[in-house]
Parts: C-alpha cells; structure tokens; sequence
C-alpha cells in the first residue's frame, strides 16, 4: 500500500515542488520580516504533504471498495501541520470555474469545478422539488366515455409539461383562480361512428384564456340572465389581452404537442376542461420542472508504470467504455494511453482480477469537479431552470438571516 | 428560531421550519469552515414533520452571529455560482451560435 501511495504521489510532487519554489521566491524578495517572511521559511510547510493532498482531493476507486470518499470540511482539520482550511471567499472567486459541455432546448450538461457537493447537492435537490412550474392539478370531466378511467386521465393530463414560463404567475390560495395564477385548457374530442379510430394528443388541449366555461351547478342557468354566469374561474380579464401573452399564446410546443392523453373507439367523446396552476416538484413531481438532474464526479485515470504491448492490448480490451487508447512508439513498440477518461464509468473491469491488475492503474475521482446534466420537461430552458435553482436557495438564506435578526 | 440559554450565548440550536437537507447540509458546510465554530451539525427530529434543528457551538463568538454569517457566505457563494455560471453560458453561446434557443426566455 505504502508503495503504491509512493507512485502515485511522484506526478504530483513534480508540480506542486515548481509553485513551491515560485511562492516562496516571491515572499522572500517582497518582505522582510513579518507573516510573509515567516511563510517563506523553507520548514513552514505551505501546503498539505502531496499525499495527504491527494486523500483530500481525490476518492480511490480500488477494487473491494471505494477509499477516502469524504470531503474535508472542517476548519481546523490540519491544523496540526499549520494549515488553515477554513473557507475564504475570495480564494472560491478565484478557483471557482464553470464550463459549458453541451447545450440545447432542453439539455445541458456543464462542469462546475471547485464547489462542495453540499453546494453542488442543494443545487440538485432545488432542482428537483424546488422549481416552481405549472402543471394541471384539477380536472372537471363533463363527459368521458373513453376507457381511460376519469382519475387516470386527470393524472395523465397532469403530467403533460406546460410550455409557459412560471415566473409570470402567482401561487393560487384557497383556490380561487384568476388570470393571475391560473391556466384554463378545453378538450372536447369525439370519434365519429363509422370513422377510424382517433388518437388523441396534448395538442388537442386548447387554451381558454378568458377561463372556464363551465357554470358552477349553484348557479341557476335561467336567473339574472343579464350577467354573465359565474363559473369555476373568476377572470377580470383575458389571458391574451396580457402583454406577456398577446404575442405568445400558451400551449405546447415541439414536442409536448405529440404526448397521447387517450384513444378513442368510434362513438366515444371526452369533454374535459383542465384548470393548471403553479405549484413545486417537493409537492407532486408532476411539478418537478426536469426530466433528472444529475451530477457525477469527473473520473481519473492514471496509469502508475508504462503499460507496453500485450499487457496493453488485454488492458485496452478489458475496458468496456474505450477509455484507454494504444500508441506506436517505434521499434515495433505499443504504449498505452489514457484517451478518453471522462468516458470511465468505474466498472473497475480493468482491476477487478486485483493484484498486480491495481498496481498498473488507479481509478480515481475528483472531489471538486462536478459534471452536472440537467434535462428540462420543456417549461424552462436548463440554463434558466439552474439559475432559478441558485437564486432559490439564495432566497432561503435571506430567509434565515432576516429571521435570525 | 432560536434555541439557546440567555447566560451562554456561544451555544445554540436554530430550528428551521420548512426546510430540509437541502439548506441544512449547505449552511452545516459553510458553519464547518468557520474557524469560529466548534461544533456544528444538523438533524432532522422527525421525517414527518417539515423542520430542521442545525446546532452550532462557538469557541467564543455568540452563536447568532455565527449563523448569520454561515447564510451570508452561502448567499455570497450562490451569487458567485450564478455571475459565472450566467458568463460561461452566454460565452458557450457565442462560440455556438447554433444551438442557441429559439424561444428567448433567457436572461429574464
């Protein structure tokens, strides 16, 4: 074991002893005397020995299990060797870095470098259950005779994704919807006898922007006809007269419109109105406005010795994701090299047989880099949906603090 | 809201309504990296009820303040998260103007 610590630490070393020498040079030649002419002295350690360092930074994915898998987050956890691993902000504005793999509509797949999981996990926790979208949540079925039963249609339609954004409405309380926090859709399909069967998809939800249409049963259709009957919504005024959807009216787009809500037989007709408001995955997931939203972390594939011709081949084959790559080095030699490590799933395929299989490679993954992919239900863009995820859980802490003074 | 005793004020428990590990485990995080804090850590009294108990024990700083700034680094934190964040999409939008979005709600 301690062998191995040895080797692995030696790459390490190499660099860490070159900024070494180029802090120290610096403090030296700045001041004499002081905090940073003691931090000079060559027997004042500046950094954690490489492979403490290397225990802190890095989880070991040997192949009975996976080693120094905590993050160390205690101020005073080095305490005894004159190190200080409290938290500074400025030294997270200065690692802290974000870069972009993949973006489209509705998929992005970024590297956050430098963060704690806590962090990188309040992220994707808010994700989840904390991002508010709107959703169908009541259902008033005038007519189904479909074979898709009332309650499971209702829970269908629930969760179609809406293609509105949630930030131009309000919660509904005491379920007393208006144009502010609600979203009225009709669906009124009939299979004509004699005629095909018929599909029915989200895209035969229409938007009804002056709110429902049914007239509540207290009502009496055929008193006070002079005013308008009251129905299940109390609409001041219509949804398209808003400036935030004259232009862009609400509904589904792309490929929202292809979702199937039921089929029906000839002679079978469903009449439905759907009343949606704004609500948070942690109460229904129905509301969750991804798909998933994941992180892993970033994989480390080291070889310890030179891996050379058929060790190499039966190494390179052993791995069932294509991490490892063979060059030519002339004289008729092949080496190994680690081409594509990002691709390593830890199957540990490559050091199951143990032995001298682990002291050849060591898998490894970097505590601090995160690849983190999220896949939006259509509501929201990705990259909004993360800073609306951020911006939540800033809006806790205000919370906290205002509560606490 | 706070749970301590008026004679100590370097030791308390806050109870958190409404929140879960969520917030706890990134406030205990930024609390662990405090020099201030001697001990801090957080539970959750019964998975039932929507409440979060994060105690904090201080080598001398009163435990409120320690809190308070705990929040504030995290709040200082996410914002930094969010400004680089913001600036590496749009910088990955410039460099692939073709995958850009067609329904221009970013940036709202």
């Amino acid at each position: 074991m301690a062998k191995r610590d040895e080797r692995m630490s030696e790459e390490e070393e190499e660099s860490e002893a070159e900024s070494m020498s180029e802090s120290e040079s610096g403090g030296r030649g700045e001041s004499q005397g002081g905090l940073d002419y003691i931090m000079s002295l060559p027997d004042v350690p500046m950094k954690l020995p490489p492979h403490v360092e290397l225990q802190r930074t890095r989880v070991f994915c040997n192949a009975d299990a996976p080693n120094h898998t905590d993050t160390i987050q205690y101020s005073g956890a080095f305490a005894s060797v004159g190190i200080d691993n409290s938290f500074r902000l400025d030294h997270f504005r200065k690692d802290f870095r974000v870069e972009v793999i993949r973006c489209s509509d509705d998929d992005l797949e970024f590297d956050m470098i430098g963060i704690d999981p806590a962090l990188a996990n309040a992220f994707r926790r808010i994700l989840i259950a904390e991002v508010p979208t709107m959703a169908i949540e009541k259902v008033l079925i005038a007519n189904n005779t479909s074979v898709v039963q009332d309650e499971v249609l209702a829970h269908r339609l629930g969760l179609i994704p809406i293609s509105v954004d949630p930030r131009l409405f309000e919660y509904a309380e005491n379920n007393a919807l208006n144009e502010r926090n609600s979203i009225v859709f009709k669906l009124h399909v009939r299979c004509e006898r004699g005629g095909p069967r018929l599909t029915v998809k989200a895209n035969a939800l229409t938007w009804l922007p002056n709110g429902s249409e049914f007239p509540l049963q207290s009502e009496d259709p055929n008193s006070n006809s002079t005013s308008k009957p009251k129905t299940y919504t109390s609409f001041s005024c219509s949804q398209d007269s808003l400036p935030e959807f004259s232009s862009n009216p609400i509904g589904f787009k792309g490929r929202l419109n292809d979702i199937i809500i039921s089929k029906l037989a000839p002679g079978q007709e469903i009449e439905l109105e759907a009343h949606a408001v704004k609500g948070i995955g942690k109460t229904h997931a129905k509301w969750s406005p991804v798909a998933t939203a994941w992180y892993r972390m970033l994989p480390e594939v080291v070889l310890l010795e030179e891996i050379e011709d058929e060790v190499a081949e039966n190494l390179k084959s052993k791995c069932p994701v294509g991490v490892f790559d063979i060059e030519d080095i002339g004289n008729g030699k092949k080496r190994l090299t680690v081409a594509r490590p990002r691709a390593c799933t830890l199957c540990r395929e490559c050091i199951r047989e143990g032995g001298e299989w682990e002291k050849r490679v060591s898998l490894r993954r970097v505590k601090d880099h995160f690849i983190f992919t999220i896949e939006s239900t259509g509501a929201l863009p990705p990259e909004v949906l993360f800073t609306e995820a951020v911006k939540i859980l800033e809006s806790k802490c205000e919370r906290v603090i205002s509560e606490l003074s | 809201m706070e749970h301590g005793s008026f004679s100590d004020n370097t030791k308390s428990t806050f109870s958190l309504a409404d929140e879960d590990h969520t917030l706890a485990n990134a406030i205990r995080f930024t609390l662990n990296q405090d020099p201030r804090v001697s001990f801090s850590g957080y539970s959750i009294p019964h998975p039932s009820e929507n409440r979060v108990n994060i105690r904090v024990q201080t080598t001398g700083a009163p435990a409120g303040e320690v809190m308070k700034d705990a929040c504030q680094d995290l709040m200082m934190m996410c914002q930094h998260v969010r400004s680089t964040f913001d600036k590496a999409v749009s910088d990955y939008k410039m460099r692939n103007p073709e995958d850009m979005n067609t329904n221009g709600t970013e940036n709202v």
